[in-house]
């Protein structure tokens, strides 16, 4: 039967092939090596290369972490510990955490408070970065920097109670006056929050006292701590400021322009720490004799024109993307400029800079370590200073910077990590 | 109900106008904004004027002719301890534009290889600069300045290593090939020295550039005109080489190399990069190379796919692809950044008082602020520096900027 | 109104608006406490301990005002300045006095418009090199490189010193007193020059201390004291007569242990009774308590105590009294009379 069947016809196949399974060559992971390590000589070339690079960090890297001590109270016990194992010291970091978190003079009976307030700041910022939270959440937001001041700080609640109703109040009115005008709005605005401040600071001073809890001089603040409020608090100064100036610059008003363009080009050409040392050595002779800053607040206040200089130029670059018709839009309705403004321009023009101002935040973050240059100790004054010149830490060095290195890197990463996604979020236009 | 055209009637003008009326309103903010700004900056005048410190001081430039009375390691210029506090920071100035210079060269070096790296094929390479860049840019350069001064102190051999032993045995010990030596007191290099005839030799050599500039015109000029292609590699470097040689040569070698030679402590000679000088270099150059490796990923991402296609539809090689048709038009996108980055390095060199750089900061807003207690004259020049220096960098950059904007219809 | 916004800024971040008054004493006692600069970090001499309380002998002049003024050592603010701060923040009204390891020179005394109110140390400037470096003399130094720490007089002395004996030398200028020490230990320069004090105190912490060796020139002298604002003499004296009381309590016997008994009566010594308070009126003169000399050494102990306990041969610096022994002793640490 078969012999016939042969004869008569050419064989046929009558049912589909199972397909055959690729080449192991051309599979899995084989593949993926191949196309993605090994396609040409100098790929090759490449791949050994970076082999040897990732080895030899790794070989550093590795005994160094796994045979490290954390016990000891001095240089010597590490070494002796060690016995020249190659392992790092980080018995440094045990017996000095407090202060490199939180500087050397806060008191350390009261470190729960920073701690905490960090630890609100959870909640606080999640409803500003992701839109899709409910906007009541915000209420948390506004509320934070009162209760974080109160926290770091201490003292009689009085005085961030009666800021926040200056602020409520000072909203309120302006709301009410609004209707004759933005510019009579704001005046009202200020002007009722003016008299607030001024009647807390009044009973403040009266009833000290009240609600109080040990307040922390600001002198005392130090650490990464200095560091986080330096940055929050300048970051968040700076971005009204610098929607300000960015309008400013934009103005039809060539004194309003005029002023703006030197102060954001003044500011962008020179070196923050020139601004810096005119915050430690210089500013004092512009006040009224006898006011007397703290250090912390007049590197506040220069830090701050710093950013909204670099925020501004941001905000600009997100007013000038705007398609001309949005403005022309906004005077067709008849809407003044203050409502145009407040309306159409800003909402698209700052969804625009959102991630520019993200990176401004992130730089501005990392710039807060020059504040050791002028004898304040943040993080890296820490170091520098009292831990890096005791008798018992002198010669630690690594483990010093590599745990300032994490603490930057996990805070700096993860906002720009942040910045991407918002950048793919609000990429609504062409998908 | 009068039409539109009708002209505001003439009752005079109220004051009224001044807040409602729309063409008399910007000068109302205006001229209120510029009496503000009047009374805060007379404020801030009149609170100096009126400080007791800075009335007994005075404000005084005076003091820039006086004696320094400090020394400063790296010199460009001639200087002493008995020189001038104004030469000390014309020094401190040139140090700052030596330090910028090199590390603009050096980190655009740096960003184009991890750009261009980043988007290769290769997974670990990628990979490894993807770490690269994200390391660098999101930890602050001060600490990166201090960690790479830090290595330069602690991995670079002592010098001691290299200093004749007492018993005089084995003198030329670690000189890579009797020119180089890396040790923790710094780089020794060769210098080059110059006899009187010289600069002939560097006028031939300058010469020389100009004539390899004038090649490449001919040929591209042929290349348009007659479709002829001139071959331009060899033949410019043989210009560039060959009538330098022969013009030492035929002098006498008027230009040397001088060694750096033992001495009793250090090597004499030659010529020193300090540690202080190459911390501040390498990590500006590495920290500040992160950023424009991200602004080269971006330039090149930004040019559309077909481009390349159409390029190579029209049968360029890929090099020609490359450097024809994406480069030019990535270029475009890389540059204005660029710029920004070269200005923050320039302005980063600041920081060079961390690892002791004498840099403008150093000098004037260091220790001339320091011996002579002239806080607001010294920090008032210091930033007139800077901001002139950032003016004029930006400007330029500028020009070349609009010179290759695209030129829309 | 622009007051009231000032205000409730003020108020609102929190500031310390301190005046810069010519009463400096006013001030301090209406503060509560007082405002005194010292360095960022000198081991002995001023530094935080691992609790945060800064420990050491220039700390212990700060203390000594705080508690003839305010009756307690601990009500003090210690502000940090580096070298170039450290004018400022006295000149500002930050700090009310800076008891810095600063040295008495003309300029600053007249120039910069401040008072020295006496010396609390005598130094000079000197020399560290590795012992295996084969010196002995600081004139066999030519062409050495030497660490230095920027800010300070010694940069000045340094190139006097090495123009006068025409020696070349390649300076390394450093910000902190902890990284000049790390670059000299790791032997990134040949010399380390700044007071010997802090030479001393320094090589103490170093793993071996032996390997190193002061040279034994002196390049300079280094009177180190506590300063305040010239125009307020009232203060002046103040401190300048807590340190004083410090130095003539070590001179007449009175110690931390003994000050209460001695002062609880009037004893057979007039001046220690003066200094004291038991007998006259001192301390009405300079506008504090009959007890503000004996409270003082009571929080710090007498000059030689303080010496002692924080730089003295008995501690990890090991300073020897030297040109700072009483004048009794061949020193030169004297107290004007306390009459």
């Amino acid at each position: 039967m078969s012999d016939a069947h042969a004869h008569s016809i050419a064989f046929v196949r009558e049912t589909e092939l199972p397909p055959a399974p690729p080449p192991t060559a051309e599979t899995g992971a084989v593949k993926w090596v191949r196309e993605n390590l090994f396609s040409s000589i100098f790929n090759t070339i490449m791949t050994i290369l970076g082999l040897l690079i990732v080895l030899y960090l790794l070989s550093g890297l590795i005994p160094w972490i796994v045979n490290g001590t954390w016990e000891g109270a001095s240089i010597r016990d590490c070494r002796e510990t060690l016995q020249g194992s190659g392992g790092g010291c980080f018995a440094v970091l045990a017996e000095r955490w407090p202060q490199l978190l939180f500087g050397f003079q806060y008191p350390d009976y009261l470190r729960w408070r920073p701690s905490l307030a960090f630890a609100l700041l959870f909640l606080a910022v999640p409803p500003v970065l992701f839109f899709k939270l409910p906007r009541w959440m915000l209420v948390i937001t506004a509320l934070y920097p009162f209760v974080a001041y109160w926290l770091i700080w201490g003292g009689t609640a009085i005085t961030p109670i009666f800021a926040l109703i200056g602020v409520i109040a000072g909203y309120f009115a302006f709301t009410r006056v609004e209707r004759q005008g933005f510019v009579l709005g704001l005046l009202a605005g200020v002007i009722v929050a003016a008299i607030m401040w001024w009647i807390g600071g009044y009973i403040a001073a009266e009833e000290p006292g009240w609600l109080r809890i040990e307040a922390v001089p600001s002198r005392e603040m130090g650490g990464f701590m200095l560091n986080m409020i330096l940055g929050i608090v300048c970051v968040s100064l700076s971005i009204p400021i610098g929607i300000v100036l960015a309008l400013g610059r934009q103005s039809r008003l060539p004194v309003v322009k005029g002023f703006c363009v030197v102060f954001i080009e003044f500011v962008r050409g020179v070196p923050l720490i020139t601004l810096l040392f005119v915050a430690n050595v210089v500013l004092a002779y512009f006040l009224p004799p006898g006011t007397n800053f703290d250090l912390i607040v007049r590197v506040i206040i220069m830090i701050t024109m710093f950013s909204s200089a670099y925020i501004a130029e941001v905000i600009r670059g997100g007013l000038a993307a705007l398609p001309k018709g949005q403005y022309e839009a906004g005077d067709s309705l008849g809407l003044d400029y203050a409502q145009s403004m407040r309306l159409i321009v800003l909402p698209q023009a700052l969804k625009i800079s959102i991630p520019g101002i993200v990176n401004v935040a992130v730089g501005l973050f990392k710039d807060t370590t020059l504040v050791s240059v002028i004898s304040m100790f943040d993080l890296v004054g820490m170091i520098r200073g009292p831990i890096l010149s005791s008798t018992a830490w002198t010669g630690v060095y690594w483990e010093l910077w590599a745990a300032a290195c994490v603490l930057f890197f996990v805070v700096c990463y993860g906002i720009s990590q942040y910045s991407q996604w918002l950048e793919r979020q609000l990429r609504t236009d062409h998908r | 109900m009068t039409t539109m055209t009708d002209p505001p009637k003439a009752e005079g003008f109220r004051i009224g106008q001044l807040i409602n009326d729309k063409r008399y309103r910007s000068y109302t903010f205006q001229f209120i904004a510029l009496v503000l700004l009047i009374l805060s900056f007379g404020w801030l005048i009149n609170n100096a004027m009126n400080n007791p410190i800075l009335q007994r001081v005075g404000i005084d430039f005076g003091f820039l002719s006086d004696p320094a009375g400090y020394d400063i390691n790296q010199q460009p210029i001639e200087y002493t301890s008995q020189s001038s506090h104004l030469r000390a920071a014309i020094i401190g100035a040139i140090n700052t534009l030596i330090v910028a210079f090199l590390a603009c060269v050096t980190a655009t070096i740096f960003g184009v290889i991890a750009g261009v790296l980043r988007l290769s094929n290769n997974w670990i390479i990628s990979k490894l600069m993807a770490v690269y860049v994200e390391m660098f840019r999101n930890i602050p350069v001060l600490i990166w300045i201090i960690i790479i001064f830090t290595v330069a102190a602690n991995t670079f051999p002592p010098i001691a290593e290299f200093r004749i032993p007492r018993d005089g045995s084995d003198a030329e010990r670690g000189l890579l090939f009797g020119m180089f030596a890396a040790t923790n007191q710094g780089v020794f290099i060769p210098r080059l020295v110059f006899e009187s005839a010289g600069w002939l030799v560097i006028g031939t050599f300058l010469a020389s550039i100009v004539g390899v500039f004038g090649l490449r015109r001919y040929a591209r000029h042929k290349l348009y005109s007659e479709g002829r292609i001139v071959p331009v590699l060899w033949p410019s470097i043989a210009l560039l080489i060959v009538p330098t040689v022969l013009m030492q040569l035929l002098l006498g070698s008027p230009v040397g190399v001088e060694n750096p030679e033992m001495g009793r402590f250090r090597f004499e000679g030659g010529f020193l990069m300090r540690p202080s000088l190459i911390a501040l270099w390498f990590a500006l150059s590495i920290y500040t190379g992160a950023f424009i490796a991200e602004n080269v990923r971006a330039g090149i991402l930004a040019v559309s796919k077909g481009q390349t296609e159409a390029a190579a539809a029209l049968g360029l090689r890929p090099g020609r692809v490359m450097s024809l048709v994406v480069l030019p038009q990535a270029l475009r996108v890389i540059i204005p950044p660029l710029i920004s980055q070269y200005l923050n390095i320039t302005k980063n060199t600041s920081l060079a008082i961390a690892v002791g750089y004498m840099d403008l900061t150093g000098t004037l807003g260091g220790i001339t602020l320091n011996q002579t207690g002239r806080a607001l004259e010294c920090v008032l020049l210091l930033m007139a520096f800077y901001l002139t220096f950032s003016l004029a960098i930006s400007a330029i950059m500028n020009v070349y900027n609009n010179s290759v904007a695209l030129k829309e219809r | 109104m622009k007051n009231s916004v000032l205000l409730g800024t003020l108020a609102f971040a929190g500031l310390a608006a301190a005046g810069a008054s010519a009463a400096t004493l006013d001030d301090v006692k209406a503060r509560g406490t007082l405002n005194c600069g010292v360095t960022t970090g000198v081991p002995g001499f001023a530094e935080p301990d691992a609790n945060g309380v800064w420990q050491g002998f220039d700390v212990a002049v700060c203390r000594a005002v705080a508690a003839a003024v305010l009756g307690d050592a601990d009500a003090v603010t210690f502000v940090p300045t580096t070298g170039k701060t450290r004018f400022t923040a006295l000149a500002s009204g930050e700090i009310d006095m800076l008891a810095r390891n600063t040295t008495w020179t003309f300029s600053r005394d007249t120039d910069l418009k401040f008072d020295f109110v006496g010396v609390n140390y005598y130094d000079g400037q000197g020399f560290m090199v590795p012992a295996d470096l084969g010196v002995s003399s600081a004139t066999e130094l030519d062409g050495a490189t030497v660490c230095i720490q920027t800010g300070t007089t010694t940069e000045l002395n340094l190139a006097d010193y090495f123009r006068v004996n025409g020696m070349s030398y390649e300076p390394v200028p450093i910000e902190t007193g902890a990284e000049a020490v790390q670059q000299y230990l790791a032997g990134a320069c040949d010399v380390y020059t700044t007071d010997r004090s802090a030479l001393a105190a320094q090589r103490a912490g170093f793993e071996n201390p032996d390997d190193s060796i002061l040279l034994p020139e002196v390049v300079s002298k280094e009177p180190l004291g506590p300063l305040v604002r010239h125009g307020d003499s009232e203060w002046a004296d103040i401190v300048r007569w807590t340190l004083n009381a410090l130095i003539s309590a070590e001179e007449l016997g009175v110690t931390q242990a003994n000050v209460e008994e001695m002062g609880s009566a009037a004893g057979d010594n007039p001046e220690v009774n003066r200094l004291l308070g038991t007998e006259g009126e001192l301390g009405a003169m300079i506008g504090l308590d009959a007890s503000w000399a004996k409270n003082a050494i009571a929080a710090v102990g007498n000059y030689g105590e303080v010496f002692d306990t924080n730089i003295g041969e008995g501690t990890a610096i090991g300073l020897a009294r030297g040109l700072n022994a009483q004048y009794t002793d061949g020193g030169l640490i004297y107290s004007p009379p306390f009459r």
